[in-house]
């Protein structure tokens, strides 16, 4: 495989590339999210997402023709701002309903009362 | 971008996100899961200052690897299980099947759609144009990103308080004992 | 002899480095060895680095103890070679040759990462730095906010090195470290913020270039950002007297209990190379770098870098040396309630100076003299006035014994 390496000097990468890549990272956060009893691990899982989001855009500020490409970069700074947020209420969330169930296993907190 | 640089640390980099990614979904301890997440994290930066974004990349690495893997740490640590094991649930395969089929979606509105490119080598550096941006156009926006983020951090604090934990009270001349607390 | 640029000027040692990288660049017809260039010049960096962070680390461990002996009335090592400068040899050795003990562990790719990951972003730090007019091995353009960036991924290794150790002090040391880095680095930011400000880089060598040209440290123009930074930066770099975290007498060592060997050895060097780090970031931003007035003409440039570098931190040894050590919950009000005020105040009023600066057009021999008596008497003032106003009897004698929830609930098997 190392001989591949010298012609890596003629290929060449473009916005499709990065948008693969963003589209397997958004799967596989997906899978997770959905997957998983643990509700970190879900929470994991969006974060997963949001990361593959903010990577499309920055590609797309990189690449794309547009009027103002600095704005995928603006939006990103905004995404990266909500998903702090999101996550810091997320957790409390979570620590509450443990404290109030004693499990966050998300296949057992299905009732609203017991 | 062409030329050897750019496109072994494109390939490199992403097999180490994918990777990472991919190790969150398969670790042993859940520990090990948000170091792998951690691990994601970083490489997402070095994805963004591939693409010339300097000032996103390092504010990825300030919230994301340094503020909310803390914060993920602090809650899996506050919440123990009996097993400390990211274990699934009965959706193991709808949600793999899932994540597959929005995979293959997106792959192929990638691969499949010719995107109106435009040339040329990237930002030189973003932080003025950013910060022009931010407060020129997007002033709205962003003063409504900081009251979110005022309320999320009050809806936090108060939600992980209890009931009343820290409440202070005064000496009063009944006995705490029959003084009747509200439930 | 002045206005040299050749390969010969040691002055500046980036003039043979850069002089050579132009005669490989030249190599064939002038484009295909790039590729030879970059590697040779990212080798001299890394070299250049891990050669002076080696050798000044040896001084430093010297140093330090010789010094912090003096300030407790007693010598310090005097037996190994002439003023015991062989000691830190002595110590390297020792640590090489120990027998590395490890614990029954549940993590032991955890355990045994966390060292090594721990000196990362000491060396990322250190390749922004400017050591001398075209000395710096990385210049990125947003060198200030990189430095904070990369200094926080630091806790997340605490917290490996704690968690893996399957030790209860350990995780209680990681987790204080841990609450107390990420309670800092808010005000650490905001004292950097008001460099950046005021001289609109974010890059160390323009914000040098910055103060070549105005003739001024920022010293003299940000007391309190000064203070502040260097208040949270030696909290951050869990210093005496904000050690709780890993002191010897309080929490047997913290989240380094159960290293022995050379990744304790690891640790300790770290610790040494933060704090050097931070001296060099202050010497940098607020103490004018490799610039001195006009001479750094004759004086090479990294070497007054170097004279400034150690005098901030000998000013970390003094304080390490006189002042006791404070409570966890004493550092971390004192960090939420007192230094992050005060620190958005002094934004406030950077703001406000760097305004009426820009917009009237002020001579700069005018508004500086003016700005750094404001500042000053304001820093006085704000310091002394906020302490007396803030009620301290809440803080350090509570009414009653208050129930602290911390996160110790689980303990790995």
């Amino acid at each position: 495989m190392l001989a591949l390496l010298p012609f890596l000097t003629y290929a060449q990468v473009s916005v499709k590339h990065f948008l693969v890549v963003s589209a397997v990272l958004f799967g596989i956060g997906l899978a997770i999210a959905l997957s998983k009893r643990n509700a970190v691990m879900v929470l994991m899982g969006i974060e997963i997402m949001l990361n593959a989001v903010n990577l499309t855009l920055v590609a797309f500020a990189r690449f794309a023709q547009s009027a103002q490409p600095i704005a995928g970069q603006v939006f990103v700074i905004f995404i990266i701002t909500v998903a702090a947020a999101e996550a810091a209420v997320a957790l409390a969330l979570i620590v509450s309903v443990y404290r109030n169930r004693g499990t966050i296993d998300v296949d057992k907190i299905d009732l609203l009362r017991f | 971008m062409s030329g050897f640089g750019p496109v072994f640390s494109f390939y490199v980099l992403s097999a180490l996100v994918i990777g990472a990614a991919l190790m969150v979904m398969l670790a042993r301890s859940i520990i090990r899961a948000v170091l792998f997440l951690v691990l994601m994290f970083v490489g997402l930066a070095a994805l963004f200052v591939l693409l010339t974004a300097d000032f996103v990349a390092v504010a990825q690495l300030l919230v994301y690897a340094g503020a909310i893997g803390v914060l993920i740490i602090f809650s899996i640590l506050l919440t123990p299980q009996r097993e400390m094991r990211g274990m699934e649930t009965r959706f193991l395969a709808p949600g793999v099947l899932a994540g597959l089929a929005i995979m293959g979606i997106g792959i192929g509105v990638a691969v499949y759609t010719s995107w109106p490119v435009r040339g040329g080598n990237g930002f030189a550096t973003t932080v003025g144009a950013i910060g022009d941006a931010l407060l020129n156009r997007y002033a709205l926006p962003f003063e409504i990103a900081s009251v979110l983020l005022v309320a999320a951090m009050v809806a936090a604090i108060v939600l992980v308080r209890g009931r009343g934990v820290d409440e202070e009270r005064e000496p009063t001349a009944i006995p705490p004992s029959l003084v009747r607390r509200e439930r | 002899m002045i206005g040299l640029s050749e390969w010969y000027d040691l002055r500046d040692l980036g003039n043979p480095v850069h002089a050579l990288l132009q005669w490989i660049d030249g190599w064939g017809d002038g484009s295909t060895f790039h590729w030879v260039a970059y590697i040779v010049s990212g080798l001299i960096g890394a070299a250049a680095i891990g050669l002076f962070l080696g050798v000044i680390m040896l001084f430093l461990i010297w140093l330090e103890r010789r010094a912090v002996a003096r300030i407790q009335i007693r010598r310090g090592p005097n037996r190994l070679g002439p003023y015991g400068l062989l000691q830190p040899l002595a110590d390297a050795l020792k640590l090489m040759q120990k027998e590395a003990i490890a614990p029954r562990l549940g993590d032991r790719v955890v355990y045994t990462l966390a060292p090594l990951v721990i000196f990362i972003p000491t060396l990322l730090v250190f390749a922004v730095l400017p050591f001398g007019n075209k000395m710096q091995v990385a210049n990125i353009n947003v060198a200030v906010l990189y430095i904070v960036a990369v200094g926080s991924a630091t806790p997340l290794v605490v917290f490996m090195a704690g968690w893996s150790s399957s030790n209860k002090y350990a995780l209680l040391g990681s987790m204080r470290a841990v609450a107390m880095a990420i309670s800092y680095e808010i005000p650490m930011v905001l004292a950097l913020l008001a460099m950046v400000l005021w001289t609109g880089h974010m890059d160390l060598n323009g914000i040098v270039h910055w103060q070549q040209e105005h003739h001024v440290w920022l010293l003299f123009l940000q007391p309190l950002a000064l203070l502040i930074y260097f208040i949270s930066a030696s909290a951050e770099l869990n210093r005496t007297p904000t050690d709780i975290a890993e002191a010897e007498s309080e929490i047997v060592a913290g989240y380094h209990i159960e290293y022995s060997g050379m990744k304790f050895g690891l640790f300790y060097a770290v610790e040494m190379a933060n704090a050097l780090a931070v001296s060099a970031l202050i010497a940098t931003l607020f103490l004018g770098g490799w610039w001195l007035y006009g001479l750094d003409r004759w004086v090479p440039g990294y070497l007054i870098f170097l004279a400034k570098t150690l005098l901030v931190y000998n000013l970390l040894i003094l304080t390490r040396g006189t002042l006791p050590r404070l409570r966890i919950d004493q550092l971390l009000a004192f960090a939420w309630k007192y230094l992050l005020p005060l620190a958005l105040v002094n934004i406030v009023v950077v703001a406000l100076e760097v305004l009426l600066w820009q917009q009237n057009g002020l001579a700069q021999e005018v508004f500086f003299p003016v700005c750094v008596v404001v500042n000053v008497a304001l820093s006085v003032a704000l310091i002394v006035g906020y302490s007396r106003a803030f009620d301290r009897r809440k803080i350090m004698a509570p009414r009653r014994a208050r129930l602290v929830q911390d996160p110790l609930a689980y303990m790995p098997q």
